[in-house]
């Protein structure tokens, strides 16, 4: 019996994880995947927003102010690397300019702080890549940028390493109440049973609320792809660059990620398939075509690959963190800036179990610091070096394209949250995420995972379930 | 008589070969070639095409290891070779041009590779 | 201080080591990333290597060989598991292995033989889902040929360069069913005895003008889109087909691995992607050398071969203070020659020019021009982008060359 159970693996739950787990209370995520992080949290901008975008007054706004305003301390104790680049809302126009100025003022009143309006020289001075005709543009230096999956990883990871559960394949298919509590069953009949449940399904949120009773969320798909290209291209610009949002959408946001790459996109489609990531020859062709509407110099040859995220979309507009049976809280509707809030998102829910009883006592020996998972790439040569003598695994390059050792993907399987699969290994460590994107350093993964995990080599899967790599072995009917 | 157009694979040239054959399949000529085994492979390959077959084999460590036939085989008799090289376990060590199994369509499996 | 240090334990690395050292050099020293000496030929285990060479068809594990055992005899110096990390502009490299950790050595001549990899899907913007089972064909073949894995059954391979034609007959061997090959351009990029004994032999259909649009299969590949594309490479809507598969393998094109060339300030040429060089395959970094597919991706080993040869020897004139410069003569192409290498002669001696067309050509006249002047002259029947094209500039036809300029023509 856990006091409580959190459904959904992705950065809102693995958030709340990690705020929970510094009380003395039994906690347990459960994700349906093979591991956590995976998806809107895996598949998004990787932006921090300042905050001027949500509609002042709105639980959006304020938390997105509060959470951009903690996230710089959560990434530094979470060993995650992040960024205060500032954003840039570029205008062309008149009526972008007065956009821009409604921005500003939207961002006052949300309390966002050391905003700025700058003409055309002082933009192009700051941003000598933005497009030359644009002649306006809202300055938000505390917009910046973190790896949204990383973060999510060493949330959870941080809160295992404090003492909470994490179950992967868990795809809670029914929920019974029992006594003042829940009981979860999963698609395979595996059960949880906890005081207090958070529903943080992300795209799936709707559906686990329906669960537990009648509820009028309703959460649909938004699909946006994204283009990345190499690092080469990582310094076209160096804030994140939005266009004025207009009648004609959002536009394209050009931006450098923390881990110098640049990240184009991203589209917003409404769909309705919830599984349907896919990426479509339009929505890629979209990408880069507007992405030269605010950015110049951008050189597509230097494209890596190209993803797409599905945002869960509330019906509100606005978060919709409820209740809406005793015990049992829903964060649904989390889309943009759910990333950027997702610290303060943590803080209002464990307040909200506070509320409705759950006895929070803080933990004495609640340890808040994640060693970095690239605390071997950031080190100095001679530290490598006590490090390589130590573990010779340091020494071997299995990535040669982000140069990453065996002893740090050796890291990876054995760190909580354990990577289980080859993406798991990717989102951890980077190998398999440069120019060759794992032509090379695929097989030696997949057999440093086999020895790691104690299982054959061609039942290690790309991302569990049936994304076996392998279909068997060459020469079957040989008997050795 | 027919004419067949052949793409030489006895080097990376790739020679069109065009081969003259009677209605009894005999070679009459060959044109496009520019070296002799050129014209050798184009009247073998009319009457009775033949290949290297490569492949790996399992080691009775459980590793596998590259093998050949170390003269072609008759193209026919591909498949048959490789449910021998399949069946087959190479016992180790071996050194580069070890015969693994012997007779096969008129050449042998040879390892193209050492292993301790 | 090490006066030759190679980075890359290939067949290119492995020529040249054996060249400087025959020139002279004894303080070599080969840094391979990889556990074992002879770069990718260790997993291309098909025939077909060294009769330029050797008179031979030999594999690519005996062709490695017969280098390694002389590598071996000589006792040239070899660090294993070696991964150079950067190559700064005086010569300093920097490199990392489980015994030593990270070390620095400083080289008086360095020659690059990094090799190549392959274009992945993600450059390629093929639309689509994400599932397990899209491989380059290099990579499959590291799993059928190394690991004893098959990668699937149900196979479609978008790109016919010779890998994935090799890999077509490979897959079929081991029980495999090669459903199509789709090549973009209306040729193939691969040997036509490729086409001839890995797909003809085994019923597997070309389909040129042909590419894969969408990926299918949320986890594992459960088919792809292809379409026909028409002259301009525009996607004919109407064409669109789905074909069941478990696999889709990539030969769409390798690229050289230049990045430590570039972290050493060296030009790079924007066609070969790899370095600009001299007739004896200097860089523009005076004392650093460059050779194989590093340089500019060959089609036959036989050339990676002797290209190196060249780099070794000059490498080896270079650390003797033998290496002369006494004109510099830049080569340019016309367009529909792609490329030449080397891009500049500095030496008047006879001298060969490896060259690609950008385009099929049939009937089609090379000539070489100085100035107005036509030096050199050559007819080929046929010419493809897939085959590298070699000329040899004879000395005497050098004589009064200040620029030159290699054109085709269609007769």
């Amino acid at each position: 019996m856990y006091d409580v159970a959190i459904i959904g693996g992705g950065v809102v739950g693995g958030m709340l994880a990690r705020t929970l787990s510094s009380y003395k209370l039994k906690i347990c995520i459960l994700e349906k995947e093979n591991d956590v992080a995976m998806g809107a949290s895996k598949a998004n901008s990787a932006i921090v927003h300042a905050g001027f975008d949500a509609e002042p007054g709105t639980i959006k706004a304020k938390l997105n102010v509060k959470g951009s305003e903690m996230m710089e301390q959560t990434a530094k104790e979470l060993g995650v690397k992040y960024k205060k680049n500032g954003s840039l809302v570029v205008g062309f126009s008149d009526e972008d300019k007065k956009k821009i100025e409604e921005l500003y003022d939207r961002g006052v009143k949300n309390g966002v702080r050391e905003l700025s309006i700058l003409d055309s020289e002082e933009l192009h001075t700051l941003e000598p890549n933005v497009s030359p005709d644009a002649v306006c543009a809202l300055n938000a230096p505390t917009g910046a940028i973190v790896c949204p999956y990383e973060l999510t990883i060493a949330a959870i990871g941080n809160a295992m390493d404090n003492g909470a559960d994490l179950k992967v394949n868990f795809e809670v298919s029914k929920i019974n109440k029992v006594g003042a509590g829940f009981e979860m069953v999963s698609s395979n009949s595996d059960k949880v049973n906890a005081a207090y449940v958070v529903n943080a399904a992300g795209i799936y949120a709707d559906a686990v609320a329906a669960m537990v009773c009648e509820t009028d969320i309703h959460i649909h798909p938004r699909r946006g792809e994204y283009v990345l290209l190499d690092k080469t291209s990582g310094k076209v610009v160096s804030h994140t660059v939005f266009r004025t949002p207009s009648a004609m959408g959002k536009g394209i946001l050009v931006t450098p990620t923390v881990d110098g790459n640049l990240l184009l996109g991203p589209t917003a489609e409404e769909i309705e398939d919830k599984n349907d990531t896919a990426t479509t020859a339009d929505g890629l062709s979209t990408v880069l075509i507007r992405c030269t509407e605010t950015t110049t110099g951008i050189n597509l040859r230097d494209t890596i690959t190209s993803f797409c995220g599905l945002r869960a979309v509330g019906n509100t507009g606005d978060f919709i963190i409820n209740s809406t049976e005793e015990h049992f809280i829903n964060a649904a509707g989390i889309e943009s800036p759910g990333l950027s809030a997702s610290p303060a998102i943590a803080e209002y829910i464990t307040e909200m179990l506070k509320d409705m009883g759950l006895e929070l006592i803080k933990k004495e020996d609640f340890n808040p610091i994640r060693k970095p998972a690239h605390h071997f790439r950031e080190a100095s040569v001679a530290e490598k070096n006590r490090m390589i003598a130590k573990n010779r695994a340091y020494g071997r390059i299995i990535c040669r394209c982000e140069g990453v050792s065996e002893g740090e993907i050796r890291d990876a399987i054995r760190t909580n949250p354990p990577a289980r699969d080859l993406d798991g290994v990717k989102r951890r460590t980077r190998a398999q995420m440069g120019r060759c994107q794992g032509g090379f350093c695929m097989p030696y993964i997949t057999e440093i995972l086999s020895e790691e995990l104690g299982v054959s080599y061609d039942s290690i899967t790309k991302n569990g379930g049936s994304s076996k790599l392998m279909t068997g072995k060459t020469k079957e009917d040989c008997e050795i | 008589m027919a004419i067949r157009e052949l793409t030489c694979i006895i080097c990376p040239k790739g020679c069109a070969l065009k081969v003259e054959i009677d209605e009894n399949g005999k070679v009459l000529g060959v044109a496009g070639n520019t070296c002799k085994r050129g014209a050798e492979y184009a009247e073998n390959e009319c009457t009775n095409p033949m290949r290297t077959v490569t492949s790996t084999m399992r080691c009775s460590d459980g590793s596998v290891i590259p093998v050949k036939t170390v003269t072609p085989i008759p193209k026919a008799d591909i498949y048959e070779c490789m449910n021998l090289i399949n069946k087959g376990v190479v016992t180790l060590p071996v050194h580069i041009g070890d015969i693994v199994i012997a007779d096969v369509f008129g050449s042998n499996i040879v390892v193209t590779e050492n292993r301790k | 201080m090490t006066e030759l240090v190679i980075i890359g334990g290939g067949p290119a690395g492995m020529s040249a080591a054996l060249a400087a050292y025959e020139n002279g050099i004894r303080d070599i020293l080969i840094l391979e990333r990889d556990e074992r000496l002879g770069g990718i030929l260790q997993q291309c285990i098909h025939n077909g290597f060294g009769l330029h060479r050797f008179g031979e068809e030999l594999t690519g594990p005996e062709y490695a060989w017969r280098y390694e055992e002389r590598v071996r005899e000589l006792g040239i110096p070899v660090k294993l598991n070696t991964m150079v990390l950067d190559i700064s502009v005086d010569k300093v490299i920097t490199a990392t292995n489980p015994t030593d950790g990270i070390f620095q050595i400083q080289a008086k001549a360095v020659i690059l033989a990094m090799g190549c990899r392959e274009r992945s899907r993600g450059a390629l913007n093929i639309a689509g889902t994400r599932p397990a089972g899209v491989y380059s064909a290099g990579t499959a073949q590291k799993l059928v040929n190394m690991k004893g894995f098959m990668p699937g059954k149900k196979v479609v391979i978008l790109g016919s360069g010779d890998i994935g034609l090799i890999m077509a007959r490979r897959m079929s061997l081991e029980g495999a069913e090669v459903k199509a090959v789709c090549e973009l351009m209306p040729y193939s990029g691969g040997l036509a005895r490729n086409i001839e004994q890995c797909l003809n032999d085994f019923n597997i259909p070309l389909l040129l003008s042909h590419t894969v649009v969408k990926i299918h299969g949320k986890k594992r590949v459960e088919g792809v889109t292809i379409a026909k594309v028409d002259e301009k490479g525009k996607l004919i809507k109407e064409t669109m087909q789905f074909i069941e598969c478990d696999t889709l393998l990539l030969s769409v094109g390798l690229i050289p691995e230049n990045e430590l060339t570039k972290s050493a300030g060296i030009d790079i040429n924007q066609i070969t992607n790899g370095a600009d060089v001299t007739q004896s395959r200097e860089t523009s970094v005076p004392g650093v050398f460059a050779c194989g597919n590093v340089l500019h991706v060959h089609d036959l080993v036989d050339y990676v071969s002797e290209e190196a040869e060249i780099a070794g020897k000059n490498a080896a004139l270079y650390i003797k203070g033998e290496l002369k410069n006494d004109v510099d003569i830049p080569i340019e192409t016309d367009g529909k020659i792609r490329y030449s290498v080397p891009q500049r002669i500095t030496q008047k001696k006879d001298t060969k020019v490896f060259f690609r067309v950008a385009n099929v050509y049939e009937n089609a006249e090379i000539k070489v021009y100085s100035g107005n002047e036509v030096i050199f002259k050559t007819r080929k029947p046929k010419v493809a982008p897939g085959e590298m094209q070699c000329i040899t500039l004879k000395e005497d036809q050098l004589k009064n060359a200040k620029k030159l300029k290699i054109g085709l023509e269609v007769l």
